[in-house]
């Protein structure tokens, strides 16, 4: 059995924290700059050309792309034949996103509270954490921050079974047509079916994770993602929201088996600046 | 059109500005999101003077991130409004003549701006390092226990921003939406 110090965890989440919220991945940047060509609107391009800048300061200037550097979702995948030593794997991811928001100097942004208090933590933690066990003895780790005026955005529903494809559809677009400018678009959209509540949620959130330029290997969901990509950018939001024909950069899709009595839906929209950065210990 | 506004505002000047006019602010201006305006309308409902003298003054809706040594501020770009929405009214009839945000108004917003003559400025949501370089200087006056969430002043010089909503009601969202969504109606089933 392979054994990993916490040490080497804390240390790469303090790293993918600072990594993710300067550098825009490049499937994103690529499909901003395809954006300036296919923009209608001479607003919109001058928008999207300001965004593409603004990433470009971040990454110089060790700047946060966004202020708003997010709630820190970390998804780990875990090798069985992998033993964690010296400490709480859990408490290690916190104290990781309290070195890399803290030195990072990136913004704190959660409450230690949702109702009462809503007293901020001051440290950014604690952080959402996903675990997964895999096979092998590797451990798998993805620091996706994720802001909260897109996150604010999503939307879940348990649709029947009979309403089939078309209300997956309409669903989808109402979602993301009722967002408007508030998401920061150019969007990518996160969509899970099926499942169950909780899991339709997760594989939307997954969903962000696959680069935007990455269709789903199944074809029919790779339709899927086409056609919801060209609906979406007929809506007319545009970039900023101020009216253009490029209000989505990506839709990728995710599903699972669900209930014979079930359809489960989530949209998990995030905006341009989806972050997510990985590291292998 | 493009114009160059100096804050806090003369108010003569806001009847001019109409949704889709591009502008550049110069002067002062102050932070303020959630949790500021939850203070805020506590310190009015008690009868408390506000932090700061608000007459014709604009509040820009950001939470920045911290600066590094030898910078005036982090990324500085811009939150969703409608989240001010609940508080907004009450201070644009206490003399605020501008917002600065990204995203939808409450009707509520919109009547209170149509009748005390204020004007809703949108930024670049997500451009917080390149709005960054248009701030010159910033001091924390109110709330400092709020973190990223306290009162600023900022000084600003050549700010970028859109004239979203102006005084008459008129939105730039609407418009620009309505202009690019009849252009290709192909296919489009869902809308």
């Amino acid at each position: 059995m392979r054994t990993v110090n916490i040490n080497e965890i804390i240390e790469a989440v303090e790293r993918l924290c600072q990594e993710s919220n300067y550098n825009l991945n490049d499937d994103i940047k690529n499909g901003l700059k395809k954006g300036v060509q296919t923009e209608m609107s001479e607003n919109g391009k001058e928008i999207l050309e300001q965004i593409i800048e603004n990433a470009e300061i971040a990454r110089k200037e060790r700047m946060a792309i966004c202020q708003d550097t997010g709630m820190a979702v970390v998804f780990l995948e875990i090798g069985q034949d992998v033993h964690i030593t010296g400490g709480s794997l859990t408490d290690a991811i916190n104290e990781g996103v309290r070195r890399g928001y803290d030195k990072g100097y990136l913004r704190k942004s959660v409450v230690n509270d949702p109702v009462f208090e809503r007293i901020n933590t001051k440290d950014n933690t604690p952080a959402v954490i996903h675990y997964n066990i895999v096979d092998g003895d590797k451990i798998k780790i993805t620091v996706a921050p994720k802001g909260f005026g897109s996150e604010n955005m999503s939307g879940l529903k348990m649709l029947t079974p009979s309403e089939g494809i078309e209300g997956v559809k309409r669903f989808i677009i109402e979602t993301v047509d009722k967002a408007g400018p508030n998401p920061c678009p150019p969007i990518i959209v996160g969509v899970g079916i099926g499942g169950t509540m909780e899991k339709a949620a997760l594989l939307a959130k997954k969903a962000l994770l696959r680069p935007i330029d990455e269709r789903n290997s199944e074809p029919r969901i790779r339709e899927l993602e086409l056609e919801l990509l060209e609906s979406i950018n007929r809506l007319g939001i545009g970039p900023a929201g101020l009216g253009g024909r490029v209000t989505a950069l990506g839709v990728n899709v995710e599903v699972f088996p669900t209930h014979i009595a079930g359809l489960p839906v989530a949209v998990n929209i995030s905006c341009h600046v989806t972050r997510h950065s990985e590291a292998v210990i | 059109m493009k114009y160059t506004l100096e804050a806090p505002f003369d108010e003569e000047k806001i009847k001019m500005l109409k949704a889709g006019d591009t502008v550049t602010i110069n002067g002062t201006i102050y932070t303020a999101r959630d949790a500021a305006h939850k203070k805020m309308i506590s310190l009015i409902n008690e009868g408390k003077p506000l932090p700061f003298d608000i007459k014709n003054q604009i509040i820009y809706y950001v939470g920045p991130c911290p600066a590094r040594p030898g910078e005036v501020i982090g990324s500085a770009g811009p939150t969703t409004s409608s989240r001010m929405d609940a508080y907004a009214p009450k201070l644009i009839e206490l003399g605020l003549k501008g917002m600065i945000g990204k995203g939808l108004r409450s009707k509520e917003v919109v009547d209170a701006m149509k009748k005390y003559n204020a004007v809703y400025f949108g930024a670049i949501g997500g451009a917080g390092a390149l709005i960054a370089r248009s701030i010159v200087a910033q001091e924390v006056i109110a709330f400092p226990e709020l973190g990223t969430e306290a009162i600023r002043k900022l000084t600003v010089k050549d700010f970028p921003a859109v004239v979203i909503i102006d005084s008459n009601g008129d939105d730039l969202y609407h418009v620009g939406k309505d202009k690019y969504r009849n252009a290709d109606r192909v296919n489009c089933t869902y809308v």
